[in-house]
């Protein structure tokens, strides 16, 4: 099995605008929790708090014209792939201004022109498509990768299995992208995977696989780049399997009954991606906070922006139905 | 004019489109060295070559899926599905992700897909390869659905579905793929959303999909000698539904009779009885007919399997319902 090789390190400069990003999804984030408590919100929300460095991490790691497929845990990937937060929230809300107009809400945030081809609300659903980027890509010839962001959890479904079969089997530059946070929806591990290691299932297909953790935002930058290159290079798929923590609830608002008591206190204490990478900055408190204010800013903008917005009309349900 | 079958017209449609753009390409199980399970794309591969001929995997959601983002990508894959039973593998895919993609993005996406399968009972091969299940798929906004039934419609109509920038489900059905028919010298795309009167009557019109085009046409002729007039009607598009065509002929003969081989409940007959009696109410003489296979899965022995599925006979009996007479 094809090797891939992680080169290079990160400039402190480029991983300071990481960290500056993922403060802006933890933030919008959180905003995403309250609003919806306090009864803004339609719908139902999963945010990814935690995963800040996955999103990040690989789409930072993208080129243009590359292009993604997430997951109901969309908002980190979208904003990560570009997308302005005043849409997502817009989005959020219901309103023209959103990046689907309203027609799809938090589990189907769409950018095509950003290359983001859609979250999708059915576990594992979005794999298939990837693999069809990824061919069209091949057969016109065009180094481009497509990306898909799944979970543990997806690893077990049909579409899963089907789509690494056939990446491998054509060759198509396509990264799988496992954001394993150990929980699907509430159900542990070892609830529901009879193995401990995911890399075993694209050893199974004869995929190259990358192993990292997944809180630690230099490791998951250069897997994804060595990923990237390995597909773009015409050698086909990578599974690039990332560890991480999902330190909050399935959807906003779950209670978390399934936890084990103290769990989300540790993992929050010692696995939260924002915090080592602020360490590993050495950011002082001022700098923290100059961060701080300028993605919360920026969230409380897109609040403003969102809640402004055009509702639409009733009947406007009837049109984007066919081309 | 050339005579093509069914089967040869469906891979003329194929042929042409993939050597006029580079985008078009087939994809499916066994479609290439052995050229489908049906015959349909014999020869393709040793034309277009394998990547544009693509043997898959026996793996109808990552072959349907993969067409999908292939066609979100801008090209027109078409994928062929090789029994309509194994839709039900691909659903998912078809139904959550090809029809919702451009209405959940709010419109920035397009998805120029084709899934061709096939269908049909009268060869026994049990209850798990011959089922009609067309309606399924007209139930599902976002979806074209197509059924055509001769040689120049299935031709033509797949010419449409390929550059139809929706996701289309194509339906072909299995007893139809011999069925020969001399058709135009250069290939006339068929409007999507078209029906055709395939023969004009005054007394009943007979609206009908597929093979029970074929029976209905005979159970007309037969009616004709008891000197009934009878219109049939293929609707060949199923969604979107030329309501006018068959609600002008219905108010033309005051009677109607639906007929297809799928089974009768919730068959796609169910809905143009529906936009019959609502469009068409005070022209109706007689209760809107109904002609469909009886409520089983298909079984297998040969005896059995014809008594479920409708053929001429009782497309005749229906027709001799609505005109209040017995059929003897």
């Amino acid at each position: 099995m094809a090797k891939v090789e992680k080169k290079g390190s990160v400039s402190e400069e480029l991983l300071r605008e990481f960290f500056r990003e993922m403060l802006l999804i933890r933030r919008f984030e959180e905003k995403v929790e309250e609003r919806f408590r306090a009864g803004e919100l339609p719908g139902f929300l999963h945010v990814a708090i935690g995963q800040e460095a996955c999103a990040v991490g690989v789409c930072r790691a993208l080129e243009e014209g590359d292009v993604i497929a997430s997951t109901h845990r969309a908002h980190g990937h979208t904003l990560a792939k570009g997308t302005h937060p005043n849409e997502v929230m817009a989005e959020l809300y219901g309103k023209l201004e959103g990046t689907s107009h309203g027609y799809g809400g938090s589990m189907h945030l769409y950018d095509v022109e950003r290359g983001n081809l859609g979250a999708n609300a059915v576990v594992g659903g979005g794999l298939p498509a990837t693999v069809g980027a990824a061919l069209a890509f091949k057969m016109r010839d065009e180094p481009r990768v497509a990306v898909a962001f799944f979970g543990d959890g997806a690893t077990n479904i049909g579409t899963f299995h089907e789509s690494l079969n056939l990446a491998q089997l054509w060759q198509v530059p396509a990264v799988f992208v496992c954001e394993n946070n150990h929980w699907a929806e509430s159900t542990p591990a070892k609830q529901q995977l009879p193995i401990e290691d995911l890399t075993e299932r694209a050893a199974a297909y004869g995929m190259p696989a990358m192993h990292v953790d997944g809180q630690e935002i230099e490791e998951v930058y250069a897997s994804a780049v060595a990923a990237l290159d390995h597909a773009r290079g015409g050698r086909g798929p990578v599974f690039l399997l990332l560890e991480t923590y999902r330190l909050t609830g399935h959807y906003v608002g779950d209670p978390q009954v399934y936890r084990p008591k103290g769990e989300l206190q540790e993992l929050r204490e010692t696995q939260d991606p924002i915090t080592k990478l602020r360490e590993k900055l050495e950011l002082s408190d001022e700098e923290f906070e100059q961060a701080d204010r300028e993605a919360h800013e920026l969230v409380e903008a897109s609040v403003e922006f969102a809640k402004a917005g055009t509702d639409p009309r009733p009947e406007d349900a009837l049109k984007n139905l066919y081309a | 004019m050339p005579e093509l079958s069914y089967r040869e017209a469906v891979r003329d449609a194929l042929s042409q489109a993939m050597r006029r753009d580079g985008d078009v390409f087939i994809m499916g199980e066994d479609i290439a060295e052995m050229g489908g399970s049906m015959g349909v794309t014999q020869g393709m591969l040793d034309e277009f070559g394998p990547e544009r001929v693509r043997n898959t995997p026996i793996s109808e959601m990552a072959l349907v899926g993969t067409a999908i983002g292939a066609a979100i990508q801008g090209m027109r894959p078409v994928a062929e599905v090789m029994y309509e039973d194994f839709l039900t593998l691909a659903a998912e895919q078809i139904v959550n992700q090809a029809a919702k993609h451009r209405y959940m993005s709010g419109g920035q996406l397009k998805v120029p897909l084709t899934i061709r399968t096939q269908g049909g009972a009268g060869w026994s091969p049990g209850a798990q390869h011959a089922q009609q299940l067309e309606a399924w798929f007209v139930h599902i906004p976002g979806l074209k659905v197509l059924f055509p039934s001769t040689p120049t419609d299935v031709r033509g109509l797949l010419w449409s579905a390929i550059y139809d920038d929706n996701p289309v489900v194509f339906f072909e059905h299995r007893t139809l793929y011999g069925l020969k028919e001399d058709v135009p010298d250069e290939l006339e795309p068929i409007p999507i959303g078209k029906a055709r009167v395939h023969r004009d009557g005054e007394d009943v019109t007979v609206i009908a999909t597929g093979r029970l085009v074929h029976e209905s046409l005979a159970a007309a002729g037969q009616a004709e000698e008891d000197g009934v007039s009878v219109e049939v009607v293929d609707p060949r598009t199923l969604q979107p539904l030329d309501e006018e065509t068959i609600v002008d002929s219905v108010k033309k003969t005051n009677r109607a009779v639906v007929a297809h081989e799928a089974v009768t409940r919730m068959g796609f007959g169910a809905e143009v009885a529906a936009v019959i009696q609502h469009q068409a109410f005070d022209w109706l003489d007689a209760p809107v007919e109904r002609v469909g296979a009886k409520f089983v899965p298909l079984p297998f022995a040969p005896v059995m399997e014809e008594f479920v599925v409708p053929h001429q006979a009782e497309v005749y009996e229906a027709i001799m319902r609505t005109v209040g007479r017995n059929g003897d």
